[in-house]
């Protein structure tokens, strides 16, 4: 599904990716982790041609990534900061963005289930952030694609929306696409992901499931075998 | 392109922003209608206005919009979209809009004052073709700026210092190099000082075509020489578009390049 060679990148001086060989198969939810900084975010945006790498090679569904923007049509993304044009309605933005990328209908079944339809006709600006996310969601998950990327999806939902976020991953993974999410909400990642990947100073640490991390590390619970990797790294 | 373009010009269209460059148009036009009682001196004096105001307007909107629409930008980039056509759609629509406040704000006061039974027009015209070439230009420098820079106060100084430069510092130079020289044959270089500025190439043109050059002087002979000819005008406007290709060229480059 998505394959990565020998990725290297740089700000300035500071040395965020440093060869990340990482392949992800299809089907299924794949989280990424690591410590603040540790290239999660850059790791995506490369994948989405955001950022651009200083060495390294990038297929998506067997398409290298330099070739051109079309293979983002095979892609949904949902940015970790949702901050869209204040002028525009909630209505006109997935209007817009349905312009884009060619028409679907999934749109009214997601904002029936996020219950968005009293906040249709509202600007963009005036909408708290809990909504704004949602609106983020409707606007990701709206088109069917098979490889779904999701930089830190919970923040600022409510519970109930949470619980809507979950089943409606559960379901996108049953349909057999490729979920790649990243969250600093460890019982979030524990409760969805089938595989992590643990960035950990540009590299990649850690790749298997969580029982393996859990193994591997000695410790009984999912949070505290991720901190001991910190803990035994920074001591 | 035209679809980022589309909602980009919709986007600005509607903000408040729009509306206080159109109104401010508008009342510069009738104010000037109605003390000056007359077309071709409140064209002049317009010129005076547009040559100043027009390049501060389009660096400051251009730098602006870049920085406040960064987001949206990266929701864009996601999509199956071209970098080079989501930044020249961005920046069209920021240029186009404010060149569309130019003209109707002007051009509607112009008009119901008989615009067109006048023999203004042809200038009032031109007027107008420097001020849209003066804000392609400037919010294409303005979106350069913006691009190179990820600090907005950085990117705010610079375009303020870029315009100071070409509306003010430039002339002072320019003017000191005339004055250190002034023993040798200095007309050649004059025309080609004023060819690389495109605050000055804009007013030169409408100067001399408002057919006041007699008050130049002999270097206005010069001029009047060079730009009143057609092959002076065509090398005028040519330099004014490659003022606009160049900078559009290098957004279309950078964009390539940078990290979102």
């Amino acid at each position: 599904m998505v394959s990565i060679q020998n990725l290297h990148k740089k700000f300035g001086k500071n040395e965020v990716l440093s060869g990340v060989d990482l392949n992800i198969n299809k089907g299924g939810i794949f989280a990424v982790l690591g410590p603040n900084g540790s290239g999660k975010t850059t790791l995506i945006k490369c994948v989405l041609g955001m950022v651009i790498p200083d060495k390294g090679n990038i297929d998506v569904l067997g398409e290298n990534i330099k070739k051109g923007s079309n293979y983002r049509h095979k892609i949904d993304y949902l940015p970790q900061i949702a901050n869209f044009p204040s002028n525009l309605r909630v209505k006109e933005l997935i209007k817009m963005i349905k312009d884009l990328r060619g028409n679907t209908t999934i749109d009214e079944q997601l904002i029936d289930l996020f219950k968005l339809t009293p906040f249709l006709d509202k600007k963009l600006g005036n909408l708290s952030g809990g909504t704004k996310q949602k609106v983020n969601i409707v606007l990701t998950f709206m088109f069917d694609s098979p490889l779904v990327i999701l930089d830190e999806p919970t923040s600022g939902l409510d519970p109930i929306s949470l619980i809507r976020l979950k089943d409606l991953i559960q379901a996108e993974k049953a349909k057999g696409k490729t979920i790649l999410i990243t969250s600093h909400i460890m019982s979030f990642v524990e409760e969805v992901s089938d595989e992590i990947v643990f960035l950990l100073e540009g590299k990649i640490y850690f790749k298997g499931s969580i029982s393996e991390l859990k193994t591997k590390t000695k410790q009984p619970d999912f949070e505290h075998a991720i901190a001991s990797i910190l803990t035994n790294n920074h001591a | 392109m035209l679809k980022i373009l589309k909602y980009s010009f919709y986007d600005l269209m509607r903000s408040r922003w729009s509306y206080v460059y159109f109104a401010f148009y508008l009342l510069l036009g009738i104010v000037l209608l109605f003390l000056n009682n007359d077309l071709s001196k409140a064209v002049i004096t317009l010129m005076n206005v547009i040559i100043v105001l027009v390049p501060l307007i389009g660096t400051i909107f251009g730098v602006m919009y870049y920085y406040n629409s960064k987001e949206f930008t990266e929701l864009l980039l996601a999509q199956p979209l071209k970098r080079s056509s989501i930044f020249l759609g961005q920046y069209l629509g920021v240029a186009l809009s404010l060149s569309m406040s130019l003209i109707l704000g002007l051009g509607i006061p112009f008009v119901f004052y008989g615009l067109f039974k006048s023999s203004a027009i042809w200038d009032f015209s031109l007027l107008l073709i420097t001020g849209v070439f003066l804000t392609l230009i400037f919010t294409a420098l303005a979106f350069n700026i913006a691009l190179s820079n990820e600090n907005k106060i950085k990117g705010f100084g610079y375009a303020i210092l870029l315009w100071l430069f070409l509306a003010i510092i430039y002339d002072g130079i320019f003017l000191m190099t005339l004055i250190m020289f002034e023993d040798y044959p200095l007309d050649k270089l004059s025309l080609f000082g004023t060819m690389l500025n495109p605050i000055d190439l804009s007013r030169t043109l409408i100067l001399l075509k408002l057919d006041i050059s007699a008050l130049l002087g002999y270097t206005g002979a010069v001029f009047k020489q060079f730009f009143g000819t057609n092959f002076g005008l065509v090398v005028s406007f040519a330099t004014l578009v490659l003022w606009v290709v160049l900078p559009i060229l290098r957004i279309v480059f950078k964009s390539k390049k940078k990290d979102f």
